[in-house]
């Protein structure tokens, strides 16, 4: 009876991770196709599609223009959540609960729907379809996360410090800069890169606003129109591989020192 | 207070900035959206025309009913998948490898959503792997036509919130103390009468959160549907892109996209009841 309850639990929790690795497996070993369809048999492994990808101006365009995008979007998105999270944490301000709701309002909208409004309203002010046009979206749809993460990183303890700094003469930005942006690092460090990894993944707020410059995610969706293609399995693969790197950084440098 | 330096400026020198962004880009534009909803696409009088055309239209309803179906069964088997594997995660794997066997169980979440949308088309297209294994194996004769059928996207949205559910309810069950466990094996509880009784109950104010977060999830994403399910038949988000894109309909566009978020808006109060009650 145990062992058969054993061999039962090894086999449902193998089961699962075979569905969950199986789309990944698959995108990465034909991205190693040698012929010209990513469809067993392999014929490979050849790393043509890298290179044609790599060769490819559009996608190196494209993912230059999505790294730009996540880095300065998240960093105009951490920069607005912590300077309003430090107000709220340590000001009494009327209404508070009120602002603060509205801040993170976005987070229950779908992105569908941030990005029509964004077109609407640009359409009508005249802003015309471009890369920034995406990044005041992308930092609607961060602002909130960054906010949520670093207020509730803001606890009573680092009062205590800011309390010390003011003692001593400190100025309030002094004390915010000196003091409580050190002291939050890990918060902001992690709002950041959780910004990046929604940024550099976000599809439909990025095709609605961009047009001619564009995501990556917006010019691999172009490729699909193609149907199944190597060299979309190729790119999928490098962006995999960026992403998985976002993420390892994310574990090792912020999961570390919230465990210290 | 006495730290009043530069004036009680400084408080709404910080917060504003966030303020404003939300509402400029944010309150603003959904402003514009519901007015726009509210006039007629050709010459912009006021109407209850777009509204009408949802209720009047029956492919219109269709979307609406597949959406809530296909999210419904994406929910449902998501949960079911997931509760047993985040299990054996937290209760059977020795505590040492739970890290390394929840990362690996949640590694393929970071691929692109686009790209593991295509992925999965790789997997089931008519002559893809899931089909020539299928056909190799002399299981079946004639490959399976799952690519650009509802199973597909189902398949898909799985995928991906088995993974998230994986993680949250994960997280849930390491939460519990162990005492609970032990004071039901004191009290002579089996392992399974503790698992009904004691560990389930207390985990399903999450497992509930997590659902919601899939209903919502799911029901609002254009992707998936689009890359996996095709055109045979169109999800609300489906239907709404079309608007915008091949139609440039914006009144109706948002119309139908209003519609969504008050189906949504129904979901978390319903959800939002359930959870009160299971708390009491």
């Amino acid at each position: 009876m145990k062992t058969a309850g054993k061999i039962l639990v090894s086999a449902y929790a193998l089961a699962i991770y075979g569905f969950i690795f199986l789309p990944v497996i698959v995108l990465v070993l034909f991205s190693l196709q040698a012929s010209s369809f990513p469809i067993p048999p392999f014929t490979g492994p050849s790393l043509r599609w890298y290179e044609a990808v790599l060769s490819d101006r559009r996608l190196m365009s494209a993912l230059f223009n999505s790294v730009v995008l996540a880095g300065l979007s998240s960093a105009v998105a951490v920069t607005l959540g912590f300077l309003a999270a430090w107000g709220f944490a340590r000001y009494h301000l009327p209404r508070s609960s009120l602002m603060r709701a509205l801040i993170t309002l976005p987070l229950t909208v779908s992105y569908l729907i941030i990005g029509m409004g964004l077109l609407i309203v640009f359409n009508w002010a005249g802003v015309p379809k471009s890369l920034l046009a995406a990044g005041i979206g992308h930092v609607v749809i961060n602002l909130p996360l960054c906010f949520a993460i670093i207020y509730s990183q803001m606890g009573d303890n680092q009062v205590n410090f800011e309390r010390a700094a003011r003692d001593l003469g400190a100025s309030e930005w002094k004390v915010l800069f000196l003091v409580s942006v050190p002291v939050l690092w890990p918060a902001i460090f992690a709002s950041f890169f959780l910004s990046m990894t929604f940024s550099w993944d976000e599809f439909v707020i990025a095709f609605l606003l961009t047009r001619f410059d564009t995501t990556l995610p917006v010019e691999i969706w172009n490729l699909l129109r193609s149907g199944l293609n190597p060299r979309t399995n190729a790119i999928g693969s490098l962006v995999f591989g960026v992403s998985i790197v976002m993420a390892l950084l994310l574990e090792l440098v912020f999961l570390r020192r919230t465990r210290r | 207070m006495s730290e009043s330096q530069p004036g009680r400026l400084l408080p709404w020198a910080l917060v504003t900035p966030a303020l404003l962004w939300t509402l400029v880009f944010f309150v603003l534009p959904f402003l514009a959206m519901v007015v726009l909803s509210l006039t007629h696409h050709d010459d912009g009088r006021a109407t209850f025309e777009n509204y009408r055309q949802f209720f009047d239209n029956p492919s219109y309803w269709r979307a609406m009913v597949n959406s809530l179906q296909v999210t419904s069964i994406v929910t449902v088997i998501s949960v079911l998948l997931a509760y047993p594997f985040a299990w054996i995660l937290a209760e059977i794997v020795p505590p040492r490898l739970q890290r390394l066997a929840l990362v690996l169980a949640i590694l393929p979440f970071w691929t692109s959503y686009v790209v593991r949308s295509y992925s999965w088309l790789l997997v089931l297209a008519q002559n893809g792997v899931v089909n020539q294994a299928l056909t190799g194996s002399g299981l079946f004769d004639t490959p399976l036509q799952i690519a650009n059928t509802r199973a597909a996207t189902v398949i898909g949205f799985v995928h991906f919130f088995v993974m998230l559910l994986t993680l949250t309810i994960f997280a849930n069950l390491k939460q519990l103390s162990p005492s609970y466990r032990r004071a039901a094996a004191d009290l002579g509880a089996g392992p399974v009468r503790t698992f009904l009784h004691v560990i389930l109950p207390l985990t399903l104010p999450g497992i509930m959160v997590g659902a919601f977060l899939t209903f919502v999830l799911a029901i609002g994403d254009y992707i998936t549907p689009q890359i996996l399910g095709g055109n045979n038949e169109l999800l609300m988000p489906q239907l709404i892109m079309m608007q915008i894109g091949r139609r440039g309909d914006f009144p109706l566009a948002s119309a139908l996209a209003i519609i969504l978020m008050v189906v949504v808006t129904i979901a978390y109060i319903v959800c939002s009841r359930w959870l009160k009650i299971e708390r009491t």
